[in-house]
């Protein structure tokens, strides 16, 4: 700390001398100008407006000067000071601009290698995407999903749906039989005793789709799966046609495979529909354009599923009064429209659980 | 069901040129859907040719060849003989044979063209039945026109289109039958269709035989038909036609159309009497039996077979006859055939037979279907019988066998005819003429409506105002109700006049929580880095012995199936991990170290019942209906998780990291939180984990759902799987029940956090899980959460004894908590876990 000055020395009084504030201030100005980091902005710093420097030296003798020169001296130097002090200021943004910049710049990086996973990729399996879309889709409409067990009675799989025991269309079901085989219990081999068991339960009027897995002694290869997904639709009310068979269907052939894809009745026959029909779509390649399309075989349609209106027995059985209710019911292969619209076409992939399956398409499809 | 078109034009106006591709197009119409179009297979010049010179060329390998040259006509465009190398050496100069020119295509894609072969350039070939895919005619080579036409060779023209002579532009349409329409397993049937689809003028070839069908007589064979034991009461047999030719020559050659209708229509050509028993099934749809008279004694009675009774059928198999099973017998004792299922081999009519009877019977479906399934046995005729066949042709069948028989085996018919029929003609059906325009959308006139039954067959009888009474034809079994003529009317109709009507359902409730929850957790475990799969659910008990289940483990109790794919998987799973394995090993063997997988599924958890049933078309009363239900296993619905390989890779960032059990825990604890559940830890050993490294997951309120961790290192090994994988399953039905209820909003505390560490020295055996309840309990309702950020053992805690160490996070809802009052907190905190297991802090 400098203390009031009481020897007056002349010698001393000089650093005060505007021309030597003024070389102090421009050799400071040149040596802050010329520090081209921060660390010798900061030496410069010291040297020219730290404690040490000239001009604090000379700013402690205006103490000591007459009361009538410390006024003009006070500003002079304070003015000097004032100056040096901006420019270390200005240097001091600058350089720290700088040095940010070079910064962000030696932080880049190459983001292309970011392709590389941490993680392994999940994914959801396509076939439950596309149970799911299409279940969506009904519920979007009103309709309510409907499940049961797939270890099921007999009399659910057959008897209820019209299914005599000594009717043909019973042993074409190529039905997974449980041990003993006449404890009157199966694999369900359609979800179709789902039409049943909500009937029953719930009542009428109803609209359900039943999605899940259905079972047939069919020998593994790329267009059969013993176990797969199958889609079944019911609507029982007062004064339910063939026409809102129709109407549903194409709804939901448009909603899956795009404008302009309708659906085709044709006379089959299904032992719980009376009457029966199958349903074509119209093909999603060639929509019936191109004779030569391997698609559909050049018919312009493709073989979706079964339907018609719920057999009269199907009703009593389940309690409902087909004087008074009638209903249509149509079921369809998830498998089978996941291969419509994406084009997958060995159905072994979909029960093989390859990672590379699922992660082809994500949490959609 | 293959319809020859050239067969079907015999009944049914077909158009000329109509193709089978047009044909199939009407059939599928009308509800017969085309299976295949054979035929039409041959393109190009194929026509008459007359052998010029046939000159036989010795190779230097010992084989001869003819050089020939045939006379073509014009057809080769030159007028020049043919120069044709031929192997075959059943033919001569001066024979007329079929020529193939360069540029057809025979069957099989073979395209003809001139090459250079044996010295010769060789421009065509001479065409033996087998390379046009025509049956042999007995020439065993070279066709020879005039003989297997039997006409003169003076009426062939060499350069004659050969393909209409032997019949090769005709084209067969095969078509699936549905099982309600047996009466398609005939041509008459087809053809009658076609005529409903088109148009087209249906001719009834039975009308014309019927007329010709003498009446039963006195003299006729005699035949009784004894069943006692009806089943569902009908009797077996309600109709059977006999008749007898005698002096037939069994070897007398089939004619050519017959050899050929039967072969186009699907089946072999085998010997006169054979082909045409088989060509009156297949064209009017009556299966017919032959027997030789000579191994018949006096009757033929129809009975029930007597339980243990053998017959050796025709296919030279002995069979244990069933008490079921309908039999045709020689005076009531021997077994001669099972009725409409298969001849025996002891009365069939072979080289040596000279007479022959003729059966044309009507046999009820239900007993038919049943010997066919139970002896594994579906013939021809079983397909028909089971599916119904027209009780009313039964004579008329007979007459066009007799009829055949006589001009080509030589035969005299005797004047004995037997005709039992007891056939109950079907019942009218009352007939509302409102319901196909009620049921289809599609407004029908009265009119129409009776037009299109009649024109099906069916008697319809008007009443006005009221129901009709409409009675179904002989050749209709399947139609019973209203809806059975309603379909007849719509596909008559056309099912292209159903208009389209959105349905619109009453507001339905959306999907149910459970519905809801499941999409959540296989959305959250595929972001997880998991791949979701769908696995065969059949498993074993060797696996289940791999899995390490104990002899008594209640996963080892499951429904069998009694016809399994493969006897190798004969279960139904209890446990959804149990099939997910060997997905796992398949992404491993494909190279996929680091794999994640993950399934939601059914599995069975109780035992099954055996389910009573009732008959179609009737409700069960209440309590059979609780029996059907109950016999039926619970089946909840798991998912289940397992991991191999880095859960976080090593790359060029650094080290990767691989999942471990703690993975495994953390994927079940995860699954809880996505529903809102906090789930709980406890140590278990369950198989098939390792008995260290085996978490059991409960539900807050401590109820078990499952188990997660590391796999047992034996199960790896048996199974083949890589060391340390990792697993978890939780029943997600238990689960969602329990998260099924709207969460409680609890307001969010904003002032400070304060926190407090503490080691604690417990005894080795203690589990985190207890130290963590003590530390909740004693740390009071301030105490927001904890984290464990140490474990130590070692000489600095001394033998058997271990160090948790916990950061303890505070807050309070009410105000900034004072140090001091964190303090009281982390202390009776602390003081709880000694009062729980018996614990110091760690320096203290
Ligand atoms: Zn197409």
């Amino acid at each position: 700390m400098s203390g009031p000055n009481t020897n007056y020395d002349p010698v001393e009084v000089s650093a005060l001398d505007p021309e030597v504030v003024e070389s102090n201030v421009t050799v400071a100005l040149s040596a802050i100008a010329a520090a081209n980091s921060l660390e010798e902005l900061k030496d410069a710093r010291l040297a020219h407006a730290g404690d040490k420097s000239p001009l604090a030296l000379a700013n402690r003798e205006i103490g000591a000067l007459p009361p009538t020169a410390k006024a003009e001296a006070g500003k002079r130097v304070g003015q000097a000071r004032g100056r040096v002090g901006q420019a270390i200021k200005e240097r001091q943004a600058e350089l720290e601009a700088e040095r940010d910049e070079r910064i962000l710049t030696e932080e880049a990086v190459d983001v292309t290698t970011a392709t590389t996973l941490r993680r392994p990729v999940g994914g959801r399996h396509p076939v439950e995407m596309m149970q799911q879309l299409m279940v969506d889709l009904m519920v979007g409409m009103g309709w309510e999903v409907a499940e049961g067990p797939e270890v099921e009675a007999e009399w659910f799989v057959f008897d209820a749906l019209n299914f005599d025991e000594d009717h043909p269309a019973r042993q074409m079901q190529d039905t997974f039989y449980l041990d003993p085989a006449d404890g009157g219990l199966v694999m369900r081999t359609h979800t179709s005793p789902v039409q049943a068991r909500s009937m029953l339960e719930r009542g009428v009027p109803l609209y359900i789709v039943a999605p899940g897995k259905a079972y047939r002694t069919d020998e593994l290869d790329a267009t059969h799966l013993p176990v797969f997904h199958q889609l079944e639709g019911l609507a029982v009310d007062k004064g339910i046609t063939m026409a809102h068979l129709k109407g549903t269907l194409d709804h939901l052939a448009t909603q899956l495979f795009g404008e302009g894809i309708t659906t085709r009745l044709r006379p089959n026959y299904f032992p719980f529909t009376e009457p029966s029909a199958e349903m074509d779509l119209r093909c999603f390649v060639c929509r019936g354009e191109d004779p030569a399309c391997r698609t559909c075989g050049g018919t312009g349609w493709i073989e979706w599923g079964g339907c018609g209106m719920v057999h009269e027995n199907v009703l009593r059985a389940c309690g409902v009064d087909p004087s008074e209710y009638s209903g249509f019911a149509f079921g369809m292969g998830v498998e089978r429209a996941l291969m419509f619209r994406t084009g997958a076409s060995d159905m072994r992939e979909m029960i093989e659980g390859d990672v590379r399956f699922d992660a082809q398409f994500g949490l959609e499809v | 069901m293959r319809v020859p078109i050239e067969w079907l034009r015999e009944y049914v106006d077909v158009p000329a040129g109509a193709t089978g591709l047009q044909v199939a197009a009407d059939l599928v119409k009308i509800g017969l859907e085309e299976e295949a179009i054979h035929g039409g297979g041959i393109t190009g010049p194929l026509v008459v040719g007359r052998v010029l010179t046939k000159e036989p060329e010795e190779q230097k390998n010992g084989k001869v060849i003819n050089w020939c040259s045939v006379d073509v006509g014009d057809a080769n465009g030159t007028g020049e003989p043919q120069g044709i190398v031929c192997g075959a050496h059943n033919f001569d100069a001066g024979d007329t044979v079929v020529v193939v020119l360069p540029g057809a295509v025979l069957p099989g894609g073979f395209a003809i063209s001139a090459r250079k072969t044996y010295g010769h350039l060789s421009a065509g070939m001479i065409c033996a039945a087998d390379e046009l895919g025509l049956p042999d005619d007995g020439s065993h080579g070279i066709i020879l026109l005039p003989q297997r036409l039997g006409v003169e060779a003076s009426d062939l023209t060499p350069g004659q289109d050969a393909l209409p002579l032997l019949g090769l532009d005709r084209e067969t349409v095969e078509v699936n039958v549905t099982p309600d329409r047996g009466y398609c397993f005939s041509i008459r049937g087809v053809a009658r269709e076609y005529g409903h689809s088109t148009g087209a003028r249906f001719t009834d070839p039975v009308l014309d035989l019927n007329s010709r069908a003498p009446e039963a007589n006195a003299s006729g064979y005699p035949v009784r038909v004894d069943d006692d034991a009806p089943l569902r009461g009908n009797v077996g047999c309600d109709r059977y036609v006999a008749r007898i030719v005698r002096g037939v020559d069994p070897a007398a050659p089939v004619p050519a159309w017959l050899s050929q209708a039967v072969t186009e229509a699907g089946m072999r050509s085998i010997s006169l009497p054979v082909d045409i028993t088989n060509y009156v099934m297949l064209g009017l749809g009556q299966p017919l039996h032959a027997f030789d008279l000579a191994t018949l004694g006096e009757e033929i009675v129809v009975r029930r077979a007597r339980a243990g009774e053998k017959i050796t059928t025709l296919d030279d198999v002995e069979r244990t006859l069933f008490a079921e099973d309908l039999l045709i017998t020689d005076g009531g004792e021997r077994p001669l055939a099972i009725a409409g299922v298969m001849g025996g081999a002891e009365s069939e009519v072979s080289d040596t037979t000279s007479d022959i009877l003729i059966e044309a019977a009507h046999f009820d479906p239900v007993s038919i279907a049943r010997s066919a399934r139970r002896h594994r046995l579906s013939s021809e005729a079983s397909k028909r019988f089971e599916r119904g066949v027209d009780p009313a042709i039964a004579a008329a069948a007979a007459q066009l066998a007799v009829d055949l028989l006589v001009e080509y085996g030589g035969g005299r018919v005797d004047d004995g005819v037997t005709d039992l029929d007891t056939v109950v003609p079907a019942a009218p059906i009352a007939f509302d003429p409102q319901q196909p325009t009620r049921l289809v959308g599609v407004s029908y006139t009265d009119d129409e409506v009776e037009a299109t039954l009649t024109a099906v067959g069916c008697v319809v009888e008007r009443v006005e105002g009221a129901r009709w009474n409409v009675t179904a034809p002989s050749w209709r079994p399947d139609l019973t109700t209203g809806p059975d003529l309603v379909e007849e009317v719509a596909r008559l109709r056309g099912y292209d006049q159903i208009p389209s009507i959105l349905a619109r359902p009453v507001a339905g409730r959306g999907l149910t929580a459970s519905q809801r929850y499941r999409r959540t957790v296989a959305n959250a475990l595929a972001a997880q880095g998991l791949s979701e799969i769908i696995s065969l659910p059949f498993v074993s008990d060797e696996l289940h012995t791999k899995l390490r289940y104990g002899a008594d483990d209640t996963r080892r109790s499951t429904v069998r199936l009694s016809n399994p794919l493969s006897d190798e998987a004969p279960l139904l799973r209890t446990s959804v991990l149990s099939t997910m394995l060997e997905s796992l090993k398949r992404n491993i063997a494909r190279g996929f170290k680091d794999v994640g997988l993950f399934e939601l599924g059914l599995v069975v958890a109780g035992p099954a019942g055996t389910a009573p049933t009732e008959r179609v078309g009737v409700h069960p009363t209440p309590e059979v209906l609780a029996a059907i239900r109950d016999a039926v296993p619970v089946q909840p619905r798991h998912v289940a998780w397992v991991m191999t390989g880095d859960g976080e890779r090593k790359g060029w960032w650094g080290e990767g990291r691989s999942s471990d059990w703690s993975d495994a825990v953390a994927t079940a604890l995860g699954i809880g939180r996505v529903l809102g559940v906090q789930l709980e830890v406890a140590q278990a050993d369950v198989a098939p984990f390792h008995p260290g490294r085996c978490a059991q997951i409960m539900l807050p309120d401590g109820s078990v759902i499952g188990h997660a961790g590391e796999l047992h290192p034996k199960v790896l090994t048996t199974l083949g799987l890589p060391p340390r994988v990792v697993a978890g399953e939780l029943d997600l039905d238990a689960l969602s029940a329990f998260a099924e209820r709207p969460g409680v909003a609890e307001p969010i505390a904003t002032y400070p956090q304060a926190h407090s560490d503490v080691a604690l020295v417990v005894d080795s055996g203690v589990t985190a899980a207890v130290v963590e309840d003590a530390l909740h309990r004693g740390g009071g309702e301030n105490l927001e959460s904890l984290a464990l950020f140490d474990i130590y053992e070692g000489e600095q805690v001394g033998e058997g004894k271990k160090s948790l160490a916990y950061r303890l996070f505070f807050r309070s809802p009410e105000r900034t908590l004072t140090t001091e009052e964190v303090n009281v907190a982390r202390d009776a905190a602390v003081r709880e876990v000694d009062k729980a297991v018996g614990a110091s802090l760690r320096g203290a």
